[in-house]
Order: structure tokens, then C-alpha cells, then sequence
């Protein structure tokens, strides 16, 4: 029996050494930055979502066969909450924290003649992939609004072709891309400085890394506008902020 | 009568000095059809602008929009210098043109649409509009142009970079606008839109031997590589390697009216038009010919 003493005492110590260490972490983040969560809900009712026609490009006409896929102006998910709105901190942002930009990679995917994610929050110069995962081409062609720091291309990225990588400048919500030999193919790239997310399939959304302060949060949705309101990010207490978009 | 001798001298006198500015005024433009320049241009600004004000103003329009009085009977659409976007360059999908760019397509006008050749006015006229050309975007002032798609020589036509062309035609789907013979009948050419949400037909190869940005074989080699802004036209620079990009050329030019080499040598070796159904050729490496075979062809009267 006393053998297994010095066995349960170092366990017992490298227990306490961990949880010491993981408390230790999480009280300094949660201390320097809060969250900003909420919910996205339309009220009326949506505008109505065309089927596509896909029978020009056969192989995205079999991958939807059966589940024919519609147009994505509004997603509405249980309970008429909103999915692809855009949230992010038009105002308050300190310099510091505006200018942070995530290290992660997001994919731009164009699969079954569809932008995978219909809608992508991004941060200025965050740089992200273009992938075909579709056996055949497809033109990717984003258009910034006219006078933006952005600028308009048009690439081909034929099947199988290496994903490339890219960012944009400047803040813009939202950039719209299509496909011009798939005219169906419609999807929004959102450009803003700091914290940002897209509403997921039940509507709700989550921006992490705010700092505490006085914020003006926008949520952007492509068919019904833009919405703002104030919120107030506290240390170590996530913010509530629900928006309700109005049918038109 | 006193009086009136004294007003007609006086008035004399008033003349004399007033004379000269009422010349000045003139020379300043006014006699010479031009409007009086802005303040903030430079002096070669200054006489684009008064050429702008004569020769483009009608299509371009007064603010460089693309939207003069002519603008709506017009298809395709006046350039608008205010966006800095460019179909004609040298440079890369998304970056400013060279000014070689601009003023070469001011040279040529540009095929199937109402923008005529420059070339009666005076070469120092058409850098003058340039400079003018550039003053509607803020671009001009914050960005360089791009670094320009090099070009590598032409090499010899032969049967494989044709066959080499024809399954770049199919694997990147160019015949999904141009159509599988070219003639810009593809399954999606009904529905392009241009940048501006307006319709725009995509390039018939059938209908002639000029394109909108030039005619000869490094014309046609920029075209694809670089793309054609503000239009479905996209770059294929990431995917075509330099030298496959004049296999596509060569083929291109089977595809078109007059009598070419390439058309000559397809001919020869019964090159069919695509069969989008079908999987896309092998690589020319595994269906190689004997070169002497298609050497000994003589190539025909090359027209072009």
C-alpha cells in the first residue's frame, strides 16, 4: 500500500498543476476579451426562393437530383431565424483590436454549381482559398462596388486545378461573386475590420475576441439591408445582441 | 458733335486696350472650339481635356462615366474611366492597364463596337487624352499598373500543338461560351452579363480575323491569359502554362474564316470539332505523330 503513495501524490500534483494552469489561461483571456452572441430572426415571411435549373451543366443537375436546389436571397431556418446574415462592429473598435487579423484560412468552395459558403465574413487583408471541387470549370468573378479599394478579376479555375490564395484591401459589405458561365451562381464576400461572423443555419452567431467597451453592431443581410444597434461588451460576461430583419 | 467725337475716341482708346485680352481669351480655347480648362490640370491635362471635349465626350461622357448622350443606342457600352477597368491589357485581371495599353487601343479602336481608330489625330493628342483619361480615377494616383504577362516566342505550328490546343478548348471549357466550333453559340453564351448586369455576347472566332484587342497571334495569347475586365472573359493565367498557352493560339485559329496554317495542317490530319460529351483527348504525348509528316506540308498563303 505505501508503495503506491508517491505515484498518487505526483498524479494528484500534475493534476492540479493542470487545472492550475488551464484556470490561469482562461481567467487572462476571458479578462482581456469578451464575446458578442445572438440570435437572427426575420419576421413576415420570406421572400420566395426560385428553384434553379441546372440541366446546362449536367453533373450539378445529377449531384442535386432528387433535392433540387434554390436560390439562397433569403435562408430561413427553424422558427424563422435567418441564416447568412453578416454581423460585425461598425464603431467603438480600438485601433489595436481593428487591425488584428486571424490567421486562419477560410475556403471559398464551388461545389454542385454552388458557393460553399453562400455567404463568408472576412477580415481586411485575411486571406483565404479558392477551391473547385466540381468536375468541370468555373469562373470566378467578384465585383466590388464601384469606388471601392477593391478591385474587380475574373479567373478561370478549370476541374482539378490547384486552389489559390487571396485577400482583399479593403473593408466592403458585401462583395458580390458569380459565375458567369453558371448564371445561377450568386454569393457575397464581406470585408470589415475586426470581429465578424455569419449567422449559422439556426441563426445565431458568436463574435469572439471583443474587446470590453461601447460598440454599434451591424448585421447585414443581402436582401432586407443593413440593421444596427448599440451593445455593451463587459469582461468576462458575453453580450446579448438579437436582430430582427423585417420582410419586405 | 463735340461729344460724339470725344465718345467715338474715347471708345477707341477703350478698344485699343480691351483688344488684347478678348485675343487672349481666344487663343485660351474659346476660338479654338474647347471649353476653358480647369485649374488643377496640368498643361497636357489641359489639352486632353479640350480633345476629350471634342471626340469622346459624346460616348464617354462629360464625367468619363460611359454615360454620354450617344451611350444608350450604343452596344457594347462606352469604357467608364472612372472605375480604371481596362478590357484591353497586357497586365493582369485586376490591375491597371499600361499606358501602351490604353493608347494602342486608342490606335486600333476596338472590333465590334463603336469605339473607332484614333489614329488621324496626332500622337502627342492621344498621350494628351491619356493623361486626361486618368484624371477620373482616383487609381491612377494610388496604384502602378501591373507587371505584364510575358510572352514567350511563337514556335512552329505543328499537328501536336494543335491536338495539345484542342484539349486545352475542351478541358477549360472555353466552348461553354464560345461554342464547340467557336462561333459563340456554347450553352451558357445566352445568359452573360457584363460587370453592369448588361447582356454581352461572347467572341464569334467565325465571323472574321480581328479581335477586340488586336489581331495577331500575341494579341490572341493575351487575351485568355490576361482576361477581359468587366467582362465574363476571365484570366486563365493561373492554369495554362506559357507554352500551352500557344498550343490554345493555334487552335483558336482553326476555328476562323481565312486561310491559316493551323487550318491547313488541322485539315490534314482531320482535326473534328469537340465533343463535349465525350472525355477530354489524351495529352499529345501518347498520340504523337511522326514530325516529318507534318513538316513536309508546305504551309498555304497565310492571310491574316
Amino acid at each position: 500500500m505505501k508503495a503506491h503513495y508517491p505515484v498518487a501524490g505526483s498524479l494528484a500534483l500534475l493534476l492540479i498543476l493542470a487545472l492550475g494552469l488551464l484556470y490561469s489561461t482562461r481567467s487572462v483571456s476571458a479578462a482581456a476579451e469578451g464575446k458578442i452572441t445572438g440570435t437572427i430572426k426575420l419576421d413576415g415571411t420570406p421572400a420566395h426562393q426560385r428553384p434553379i435549373d441546372m440541366s446546362k451543366e449536367p453533373n450539378c443537375q445529377k449531384a442535386h437530383a432528387g433535392h433540387p436546389v434554390t436560390t439562397e436571397t433569403v435562408v430561413t431556418g427553424p422558427n424563422n431565424t435567418l441564416q447568412y446574415v453578416v454581423v460585425y462592429i461598425s464603431e467603438g473598435l480600438p485601433a489595436a483590436a481593428a487591425s488584428q487579423v486571424p490567421s486562419e484560412t477560410p475556403q471559398w468552395d464551388q461545389k454542385g454549381c454552388q458557393y460553399i459558403p453562400h455567404v463568408m465574413a472576412l477580415d481586411v487583408n485575411q486571406h483565404f482559398k479558392v477551391t473547385n471541387s466540381d468536375p468541370h470549370s468555373h469562373n470566378i468573378h467578384p465585383i466590388p462596388k464601384p469606388g471601392s479599394a477593391n478591385h474587380e478579376w475574373n479567373k478561370s479555375q478549370p476541374a482539378g486545378a490547384a486552389p489559390f490564395d487571396v485577400s482583399w484591401p479593403a473593408q466592403e459589405v458585401a462583395i458580390h461573386v458569380k459565375c458567369n458561365i453558371h448564371p445561377w451562381m450568386s454569393g457575397y464576400m464581406a470585408v470589415v475590420k475586426g470581429p465578424t461572423a455569419t449567422s449559422d443555419n439556426n441563426g445565431s452567431y458568436t463574435l469572439s475576441n471583443v474587446p470590453p467597451g461601447n460598440y454599434t453592431l451591424t448585421a447585414w443581410q443581402e436582401t432586407y439591408g443593413t440593421q444596427t444597434q448599440k451593445v455593451t461588451v463587459s469582461a468576462g460576461a458575453p453580450a446579448k445582441a438579437d436582430f430582427t430583419f423585417k420582410a419586405k | 458733335m463735340q461729344t460724339s467725337h470725344r465718345t467715338i475716341f474715347l471708345s477707341t482708346i477703350l478698344a485699343m486696350f480691351l483688344a488684347p485680352g478678348v485675343a487672349a481669351a481666344q487663343n485660351s480655347g474659346v476660338a479654338s472650339g474647347y471649353p476653358v480648362p480647369k485649374d488643377d490640370l496640368t498643361p497636357q491635362q489641359r489639352t486632353g481635356e479640350g480633345l476629350y471635349k471634342r471626340y469622346c465626350i459624346g460616348c464617354h461622357g462629360l464625367k468619363g462615366d460611359g454615360n454620354g448622350e450617344n451611350a444608350p443606342y450604343i452596344d457594347p457600352k462606352p469604357r467608364d474611366f472612372t472605375l480604371a477597368q481596362f478590357k484591353c491589357r497586357s497586365t493582369p485581371t485586376g490591375t491597371l492597364p499600361l499606358d501602351s495599353d490604353i493608347i494602342s487601343s486608342m490606335e486600333r479602336g476596338l472590333r465590334g463596337s463603336n469605339m473607332p481608330s484614333w489614329l488621324p489625330l496626332s500622337g502627342d493628342n492621344r498621350q494628351d487624352l491619356l493623361a486626361y483619361i486618368k484624371t477620373f480615377s482616383p487609381r491612377w494616383k494610388t496604384e502602378k499598373p501591373g507587371t505584364p504577362i510575358a510572352i514567350p516566342p511563337e514556335p512552329e505550328v505543328t499537328a501536336d500543338h494543335l491536338r495539345a490546343g484542342q484539349a486545352l478548348f475542351q478541358k477549360l471549357e472555353c466552348w461553354k461560351c464560345h461554342g464547340v466550333e467557336g462561333r459563340g453559340d456554347g450553352p451558357s453564351a445566352a445568359t452573360l452579363t457584363d460587370s453592369k448586369d448588361r447582356p454581352i455576347v461572347p467572341y464569334d472566332f467565325t465571323e472574321g480575323h480581328k479581335f477586340k484587342c488586336g489581331k495577331t497571334d500575341q494579341d490572341l495569347y493575351r487575351i485568355f491569359m490576361t482576361g477581359l475586365d468587366g467582362t465574363p472573359m476571365p484570366s486563365f493565367a493561373d492554369n495554362v502554362k506559357p507554352d500551352e498557352a500557344w498550343d490554345l493560339v493555334f487552335y483558336l485559329r482553326t476555328l476562323q474564316p481565312m486561310h491559316t496554317k493551323e487550318k491547313a495542317i488541322a485539315k490534314q490530319i482531320g482535326l473534328k470539332p469537340i465533343n463535349p460529351e465525350a472525355a477530354p483527348a489524351a495529352a499529345p504525348q501518347q498520340q504523337q505523330q511522326p514530325e516529318q509528316q507534318q513538316q513536309q506540308q508546305p504551309p498555304p498563303q497565310h492571310t491574316r
